[in-house]
């Protein structure tokens, strides 16, 4: 047993340090005072400060954000239209085709569909001028193209685990089917879409292959900027900036993780008063019947007398 | 109980039917689920649809609730050709039986729902949810969400949101199915109550057949899509007009025989299985060799040490099992003839009074107008 648990022990530390020891190492150097990676040079906010100053960086990252905002927003409401299709609309013509074609993004590889999107673009403008060169427009479409496939993939599986009979109940209570599908089937989706929305920012917020091929001049996004830099040799102020991104997404998780936890303990408690309140309820329910042993007969009769008051109080 | 007695008759006035089901037929590509189905039910009746699963019963009831459409008849409530009219404009409820209550939303916010959609006042959806939560005996939980309620809880929340709209025919797709025992048999005499208290016309689908004869003013037994026979419970118990029907509902002894005499008050019949000629007091309108069964519940067989006097039928046998259940005992009993027969032995007397062990030989009897003969 306790070679066993070495044996996990020195595993997980492992499999720890090989994930996190190179951002470690980054975020490390992002404090370096010295320019050159094998050399410390001591404590520095300096690449922090340049970092602030260097706008093209700035703007670059701005840019990424607000692709990645649009395309995850129009991919999770594209994306979840087909997933309910996919689920709801039962068998129709089509439906297999549709299934695997919405799916395909997610295989095929990204230089091709880059590479044909960019085609595709550049023949749609000699022919109706439309989108006028290449840039944030074409950006945000290609990257909601992709991110769809996410989308479209999350809710379909939400969809499969919830009850369809709810969709049902508001149709027989008078809803028509849209009205339905916002006030069932769209908060039951809630978490889907939550969470396909974050999926889908987090790939577009990432894409560099695509990116490259369908970004047109002023309009480079983050990894392409940092990319491209690090082609001309390792500048420490994208360490810097690599430092403050990883600092946000890890306060993102850590809140996420602290409140479904807090919400966790708040039912947990909610489910131990409920209990004690069902445990008081048959106490005092069995009480008259307990109560001694020469009027255990006329308990029994009071609580008989209890259960047909009951009756008739449900019948006026 | 007695002055609802007028409601709960099940020969009510045949004017014209409430919902009228014509010549309903619904397959799903090479599957008929629902098989030409015809019937007739009248306003305030509860009426249940037995059979098992894959009978076809509750794609009958979502034909009722416009979830599914059928592929040839009509169906009509309260004159109306509802045939292809969506769920959600039918005078319609229905409680499911999974309850389908919204998750996202408190007790009181479920069963109003069905009112907001209406477009009913503020006030009076306030009020109406109240009046019909107190009536399930569910007021103290209208700030509850459905997964803070037990399983007794949430049904009687979905009955609530399913007659708060005050539909004109209410549809019950297992209603107690979900329920443990004990709490079963309580809600079911809650149900009738609540029945009969609204004057709601029911149409309750099940596969329980205890479930269905307790609720019923009438009943139905379903199988392979097709309605076998409709009636009365004590009908289709007494009367059952095939082997079907005789076995589905309730336990039976079945044997198999040749007519041999058949006059129009009396027929008897050759049963190699029973090892004589059974005698039954009713006549049956059929060719003399045809071979038929005779239907024997447990219940009516007489058991006895000694040759019975004057009993119509009687078969000798040795006692095999016993199996005492506290209000009755069971008993499978051997036939010379190697056939198995139940019979029921009621406990009549805290002393054992009448004793039969394994292995003891015993006389069944019982009279002209026990049995049921059966030709299909």
């Amino acid at each position: 047993m306790r070679r066993q648990g070495r044996f996990i022990t020195v595993m997980t530390t492992a499999g720890l340090v090989f994930l996190y020891a190179p951002i470690i190492t980054m975020m490390a150097l992002s404090f370096n005072s010295s320019r050159l990676v094998t050399v410390w040079g001591g404590f520095s906010l300096q690449w922090y400060r340049e970092l602030i100053s260097n706008q093209a960086l700035l703007d670059g990252a701005w840019l990424s954000i607000e692709i990645a905002a649009l395309s995850a927003t129009v991919a999770v409401v594209l994306g979840t239209l087909a997933g309910y299709v996919l689920s709801r609309f039962g068998p129709f013509r089509g439906k297999v085709a549709m299934a695997g074609m919405i799916s395909a993004p997610l295989v095929m590889p990204e230089v091709i569909t880059g590479l044909s999107l960019l085609l595709l673009f550049v023949a749609m403008e000699d022919l109706i001028g439309w989108p006028a060169g290449r840039g944030l427009t074409t950006l945000v479409l290609s990257h909601a193209t992709f991110c769809m496939a996410y989308v479209a993939i999350v809710v379909q599986s939400r969809l499969a685990q919830m009850d369809g009979t709810l969709e049902e109940a508001a149709l027989d209570l008078g809803a028509r089917p849209w009205r339905a599908f916002i006030d069932v089937t769209l908060p039951m989706l809630a978490p889907a879409l939550i969470s396909g929305w974050l999926l889908a920012f987090t790939l577009s917020f990432d894409d560099l292959v695509i990116s490259s091929f369908v970004s047109g001049p002023g309009s480079s996004t983050l990894p392409m900027l940092i990319f491209s830099k690090v082609r001309l040799g390792v500048s420490p102020d994208v360490n810097a900036l690599a430092t403050i991104m990883i600092t946000v997404v890890g306060l993102c998780v850590f809140l996420y993780a602290w409140q479904a936890r807090r919400k966790l303990h708040v039912m947990k408690q909610q489910a131990a008063r409920h209990n004690r309140e069902r445990i008081l309820q048959v106490e005092a329910i069995s009480q008259p019947i307990s109560a001694n042993a020469n009027s255990a007969g006329k308990g029994r009769t009071a609580c008989g007398s209890e259960f047909w008051k009951q009756g008739e109080t449900a019948s006026t | 109980m007695t002055s609802l007695a007028p409601i709960r008759s099940a020969s009510a006035p045949a004017d014209t039917p409430f919902v009228r089901i014509e010549g309903v037929t619904k397959r799903f590509g090479d599957f008929v689920a629902v098989n030409n189905i015809s019937l007739d039910i009248h306003r305030s009746e509860l009426f249940c649809l037995l059979g098992g699963s894959g009978s076809g019963k509750s794609t009958l009831l979502r034909m009722l609730a416009g979830f599914e459409h059928p592929t040839e008849g009509r169906i009509l409530i309260d004159g109306q050709d509802m045939t292809n009219v969506p769920p959600y404009e039918r005078p319609v409820n229905m409680m499911f039986q999974s309850y389908a209550l919204f998750p996202h939303m408190t007790v009181a916010d479920n069963v109003g729902y069905g009112l907001r959609r209406a477009g009913v006042r503020k006030a009076d959806i306030k009020r109406r949810v109240v009046e019909m939560l107190d009536l399930v005996k569910m007021g103290d939980f209208a700030r509850r969400k459905p997964d803070q309620l037990s399983g007794g809880q949430r049904q009687r929340v979905a009955l609530a949101r399913s007659l708060v709209r005050q539909p004109k025919l209410l549809l019950l797709d297992e209603p107690l199915g979900a329920l443990d025992k004990k709490l079963r048999e309580e809600t079911q005499f809650e149900l009738m109550k609540i029945q009969s208290q609204l004057g709601t016309t029911f149409i309750v689908v099940t596969h329980d057949q205890d479930e269905a004869m307790t609720l019923a003013t009438r009943m139905g037994v379903m199988n392979e899509g097709q309605l076998v026979q409709i009636g009365e419970p004590r009908n289709l118990y007494e009367f059952p007009s095939s082997r079907f029907v005789a076995q589905f509902i309730g336990a039976v002894n079945m044997f198999e025989g040749r007519l041999v005499e058949d006059e129009p008050d009396y027929v008897r019949i050759r049963s190699e299985e029973a090892g004589c000629t059974l005698y039954v007091s009713h006549g049956i309108s059929s060719a003399p060799g045809q071979s038929v069964h005779v239907a024997i519940r447990p219940e009516k067989i007489r058991l006895s040490h000694e040759t019975p006097a004057g009993a119509d039928n009687v078969v000798k046998g040795v006692v095999d099992e016993v199996a005492y259940l506290g209000n009755v005992s069971v008993l499978q009993i051997r036939l010379g003839t190697g056939k198995l027969i139940r019979a029921t032995l009621p406990n009549l007397d805290r002393h054992e009074s009448m004793v039969f062990e394994p292995s003891d030989p015993v006389y069944c009897s019982w009279g002209s107008s026990s049995g049921v003969v059966l030709t299909s």
